[in-house]
């Protein structure tokens, strides 16, 4: 018999493939089906937001955290302006804090949403996505009563949020929920106990707690690998101290389990919101110091002090105290920090954002090891990444 | 559960202090809490002693590094520092340890501490041109393929210095130097009236 020569090649995966999340470009060392080593490129979506944050005013870099991961806008804002409050000392008004919170966990549905459902896809079930993405087309409406935008709502300010709920969005939110619990059930049903879905999922990607922490991970990574560990709980930001809600856990660490745990956190979120309805007081949104907010139109038609408030607002902006700090928040994909040193002026000297996904994606490698190419795309269905925030 | 104030968090940080200070002796440069956070600075070389007992130590246990990142001050005599965020599940604390190196200084790699360090310092080689030893693929990550600069660096202008445009010529994308149409625009707002701290001109009349 002629004696065979085994070698593995390289196969070119993406960046324009649908399955690949956006443009993650992958060079995979095959040996036959079965994947040696998986090099992510990336860094097509590189847009220089941090340089750029060092050039604009503090009040102008809050778009650009819409912009990082685009299925989780709100949470990054947050986490953004959570350093500036820091570095300010300001305090933020309890309704305030109680509409982030709401905020936070509607992008976190959205996020998980999203998530789920195109993972779903990754692996061959086309109707969950149908069905989810008309609710989180609803989740945007409430975005858009908010801010005006469907998406980069450009929302949070310093010491709260920009303007006040809108009359009866309250009501329309808890009708949302009402609506949407059903709907969940029935994607519940379709996808949990799936044959296809199980066979695709379950043992495909398993990581360790020892090797989780070892490559940096946090939220539902990190939960699926069964950590129960919650920025939300764990270091409590805002209003999150009053809720109650449940950490769900994870126990091999695989793709299933990690689909089980982002399930299992919108319900937690629903709940989150519905306590935030049922406890949100009246009340200011925003810090009433003048430095930081600026004067209501009609104050300055007769007030001196209020216009030269607003003017110096919007052409110096806020100036912020030296110094340096770090603020995360739990994002639907997992820790989102930002690292802010400021030297005292009007700009940041300094924005380091620290992405959850970039960390994420990294671990793919290890995670894909020996695994066929078509557990590739659950894989990376299952880390959840968002080029936006990857590349920044 | 309860949520810490600032100042329980402080006394927290300073009972950690005075368990790092005598392990780490003359490796520990400066120390500092402040708005709930402590700041270590340590020698470069002593980086990878400083974070393995920060990670094994059973009163420390930072098992996960969150953030390592590079941060430029030109002015300096050693330029960029190398900032590294630990976090602590079991102790639910944080830790910022600090670095300084220049261009030509390498820090030691901690990959083999924390594999997730890997694509961070990538990212710092690939922004700042801070140089990480015994790093196993340091590579530029973020930026294009064959890209010259580290752009991060405060020396590296916001437009860069090549500009992509498709060429329908040579049916491809070409690099060409940045032309701009106007002057790089950048306003300074800031008031000489608060802050500043220096003297202004005709500052000197007042004392007369």
């Amino acid at each position: 018999m002629a004696e065979t020569r085994l070698e593995t090649f390289a196969i070119n995966f993406g960046p324009q493939h649908p399955a690949a999340h956006g443009v993650l470009r992958l060079v995979l060392e095959m040996d036959g089906e079965v994947v040696e080593r998986a090099d992510p490129h990336i860094g097509l979506l590189h847009r220089g937001t941090e340089k750029l944050i060092e050039y604009r005013p503090y009040l102008q870099n809050i778009p650009y955290f819409d912009r990082l991961d685009y299925c989780s806008m709100l949470c990054q804002e947050h986490a953004y302006v959570l350093a500036v409050e820091r570095l300010l000392g300001c305090e933020v008004p309890i309704r305030a804090q109680y509409i982030r919170v709401l905020f936070d966990e509607i992008t976190r549905i959205l996020n998980h949403l999203l998530n789920v459902t195109t993972m779903a896809l990754d692996v061959g079930a086309m109707t969950p996505l149908l069905w989810m993405f008309e609710e989180r087309e609803k989740l945007m409406g409430f975005y858009e009563a908010v801010s005006g935008a469907r998406m980069h709502a450009n929302y949070y300010r310093f010491g709260g949020v920009a303007r006040d709920l809108p009359d009866g969005l309250e009501e329309r939110i808890a009708a949302w929920i009402d609506q949407f619990v059903p709907k969940l059930d029935d994607m519940d049903e379709l996808l949990t106990e799936n044959r296809i879905f199980k066979q695709r999922t379950v043992d495909i990607g398993k990581v360790e707690a020892k090797d989780a922490l070892d490559w940096g991970f946090s939220g539902p990574m990190l939960r699926a690998s069964g950590i129960p560990w919650d920025l939300r709980k764990a270091q409590p930001y805002e209003v999150y101290d009053r809720m109650d809600f449940l950490i769900p856990v994870g126990k091999n660490g695989d793709c299933y389990d990690r689909y089980l745990v982002r399930m299992a956190e919108i319900r937690e979120s629903l709940k989150i919101m519905r306590q935030c309805l049922a406890q949100m007081p009246e009340g200011p949104v925003r810090v009433q110091d003048q430095k930081i907010t600026p004067p209501p139109r009609a104050l300055m038609k007769s007030s001196m002090e209020a216009l030269i408030h607003h003017f110096k607002l919007y052409t110096e902006g806020v100036r912020v105290p030296e110094g340096e700090v770090y603020a995360a928040v739990e994002s639907g994909k997992g820790e989102f920090g930002v690292y802010l040193v400021s030297d005292g002026t009007n700009r940041p000297y300094r924005c380091k954002i620290r992405s959850p996904g970039y960390v994420h994606l990294q671990a793919l490698d290890f995670m894909s090891k020996g695994h066929q190419l078509a557990d590739v795309v659950a894989i990376i269905g299952s880390l959840d990444i968002v080029f936006g925030e990857i590349d920044r | 559960m309860p949520v810490e104030s600032l100042t329980e968090r402080e006394a927290a940080l300073r009972d950690l202090l005075s368990l790092i200070e005598p392990v780490l002796g003359d490796h520990l440069l400066a120390a500092r809490i402040a708005r709930g956070e402590l700041t270590i600075t340590v020698p470069a070389a002593a980086i990878r002693r400083v974070l393995a007992f920060l990670r094994d130590d059973p009163n420390m246990l930072f098992k996960e590094l969150v953030d390592l990142c590079g941060v430029d001050y030109p002015e300096r005599e050693r330029r960029f520092e190398v900032v590294y965020h630990l976090l602590s599940l079991k102790n639910n604390q944080r830790i910022r340890v600090k670095v300084e190196t220049d261009e030509s200084t390498p820090v030691p790699s901690v990959v083999e501490l924390f594999s997730t360090a890997g694509w961070f310092e990538r990212e710092a080689w690939d922004m700042y041109g801070i140089y990480f030893a015994d790093h196993p693929d340091l590579r530029r990550i973020l930026t294009d393929y064959g890209f010259e600069g580290h752009p991060l660096r405060k020396d590296f202008p916001l437009t860069g210095h090549v500009e992509l445009r498709y060429d329908d010529e040579q049916k491809r994308v070409v690099y060409e130097p940045v032309k701009l149409r106007q002057d790089f625009r950048t306003f300074d707002f800031l008031s000489p009236w608060e802050g500043g701290g220096g003297v202004l001109p005709g500052d000197e009349k007042a004392t007369r």
